[in-house]
């Protein structure tokens, strides 16, 4: 099994939501973070106070999948998220040890 | 008794009536005028010498003191605490609460006689203390005196609580409450008899000041200056981002702010008649001119127009035609609200960051500056030769002269009043909080509480 994490933009999140459950992708988590990469923020000033944000809002989506799904997903977020822009976001793919569903109790890749 | 009474509610009115043209001689003539009929008059007849009940007047009043108690709560609660980190939000509302609701009790107590009882030159006397020989029926001018203490006590409220928001996410609560009672006595009370009561050192010297720009914004300004030089900046002030952590909440601030001023200025006409409509009209114009004129400042400056400056320009165009509301046209409003933005954003953005005080809200920057050139820019604006009120022999130049004096008094003695209550403040209870408590947030730390459970 397999833990992917992708940080995108968060406008992209509605779109790369529904490409991966048109390939099967049944659940995933969602977070805002803040981060930056090479995308550098904008300047505020407050009454004369200056601020450079570095921290960008971007969304987090974490999808735990069967291998055989793994590369499929990476190349759809890869694909639906991109607009060619600097701070598109990066896709992290883990090695994912077990997987539990509550419910039921089951594991492996039947409780993905 | 009663009729010592009402010739001084006689001479009060007929002084009060005649503050809004505030010249030295017209005012000690009408109050003569005032004072001679009443004097020879019997109780019975002596009614007729004083002002009558006047219900027009007394409506307006009854709401131009609801309006400046919205002003402070929640006006000045959310303005302020829109600035601050969303850690120190509820301290900053329970400090504007506490320092109006102390304000009002010392007001009522000892405050309304120190400022308005007595012809003193620097204060008054204890003539009215708890409110002595004040009943439902007795009048100040055409309206009942509850309702003029009423009045003034939000304006001593007001005050106390502006000088918060140069203290803020630093300031202890109790440090902050002893502060108040001190500095209400020796700064507030007696700088409101000086300039509004008949005998003070300025009243009589026919200094123009309608609404308060030297006893409460210039008062305010400095004394809320003083505070952040002893307490000290925050810790992180200048390397740490602190941007407000709501500008909508500023926003409603402002315009409950703006509303409410309506009642602070218009209300001081002490009646419902043309003064009152001349000071609504200025405080439209200088308003809006100061608005404007802030967020084209930034423009010009290379910056984008914001939010904050426009709420910023707001305010100093309030505060600056707060003594001239009643005493300018409203063209001159709009030149008066106009420099005091520009010269407020100067200040606040330029010259500040280069001095490194903590004035965290501002009150020096947008109060104190805006309050001074508003108290000596009156002066000018009163003249008829700018489309103020003033009569035809009206000369600039010595009523300048008074202006520039009124001013710099009122700088001295909020200066000396401040230092000493918060220095008191200080070595009692302790001015500021711990350095734990300013990173957790005040809201934790002092009262257990958060603004925001998310």
């Amino acid at each position: 099994m397999k833990f992917i994490i992708a940080i995108i933009k968060p406008f992209k999140l509605d779109e790369v939501r529904e490409a991966l459950g048109a390939i099967g992708v049944a659940g995933m988590t969602v977070s805002e973070v803040k981060g930056f990469g090479r995308q550098k923020g904008q300047t505020e000033i407050y009454r004369g106070a200056e601020y450079s944000t570095n921290m960008l809002p971007k969304v987090k989506i974490e999808v735990a999948a069967p291998d055989s799904l793994a590369d499929q997903i990476v190349e759809t977020i890869q694909q639906t998220a991109s607009t060619e822009a600097i701070g598109d976001g990066k896709i992290f793919v883990l090695d994912l040890a077990s997987a539990v569903r509550i419910r039921t109790g089951e594991s492996g890749d039947t409780a993905l | 008794m009663i009729r010592k009474m009402i010739w001084g509610a006689g001479m009060l009115g007929g002084s009060f009536l005649s503050a809004t043209a505030a010249f030295a001689q017209e005012a000690t003539q009408a109050a003569a005028a005032a004072a001679e009929p009443v004097a020879t008059a019997t109780t019975a007849a002596a009614a007729e010498a004083a002002p009558a009940l006047d219900t027009g007047d007394t409506a307006w009043m009854l709401v131009s003191t609801v309006l400046v108690l919205t002003m402070i709560v929640p006006g000045l609660a959310l303005f302020y605490g829109g600035l601050l980190r969303t850690k120190n939000m509820l301290s900053m509302l329970t400090h504007v609460l506490a320092i109006a609701c102390v304000a009002m009790l010392a007001w009522v107590t000892w405050g309304y006689s120190i400022a308005f009882s007595g012809e003193g030159a620097f204060f008054g006397d204890g003539g009215k203390l708890f409110l002595a020989g004040i009943t439902p029926d007795t009048l100040s001018g055409t309206i009942p005196e509850y309702v003029f203490v009423s009045f003034q006590m939000t304006f001593a409220a007001i005050t106390a609580a502006l000088v918060v928001g140069s203290l803020a996410e630093r300031v202890k609560f109790a440090g902050l409450m002893v502060f108040a009672l001190i500095w209400l006595t020796i700064v507030y009370f007696p700088l409101a008899h000086m300039v509004w009561a008949s005998g003070g050192f300025f009243f009589e010297k026919g200094a123009l000041d309608f609404a308060g720009g030297t006893v409460v914004h210039i008062n305010a300004g400095i004394s809320g200056l003083i505070g952040c030089l002893i307490l000290g900046p925050r810790t992180g002030y200048l390397k740490e981002a602190m941007p407000p952590h709501s500008l909508t909440a500023t926003l409603i601030g402002t315009g409950l702010l703006w509303v409410g001023w309506f009642g602070f200025n218009a209300g001081s006409a002490l009646g419902a008649n043309g003064t009152a409509g001349l000071a609504m009209i200025n405080t439209f114009t200088a308003t809006a001119a100061g608005a404007v004129a802030w967020m084209v400042a930034e423009k010009a400056a290379g910056h984008k127009a914001t939010l904050l400056g426009g709420c910023s320009g707001v305010i100093a165009g309030l505060v600056a035609i707060t003594p001239a509301a009643g005493n300018s046209g409203p063209f001159g409003a709009i030149v008066l609200g106009a420099i005091a933005a520009v010269v407020c954003y100067i200040f606040v953005s330029k010259l500040k960051p280069k001095l490194g005080f903590d004035d965290t809200a501002d009150v020096f920057g947008i109060h104190g500056i805006a309050g001074i050139i508003g108290s000596i820019g009156v002066a000018f604006t009163y003249a008829p030769g700018f489309g103020g009120p003033g009569d035809a022999d009206y000369v600039i130049g010595a009523q300048l002269g008074t202006q520039v004096f009124a001013t710099a008094f009122a700088v001295a003695w909020a200066a000396i009043g401040a230092a000493i209550a918060f220095l008191i403040a200080k070595y009692t209870v302790g001015l500021r909080v711990t350095r734990e408590v300013e990173h957790e947030g005040l809201d934790l730390g002092e009262h257990g509480e958060r603004a925001y459970n998310y």
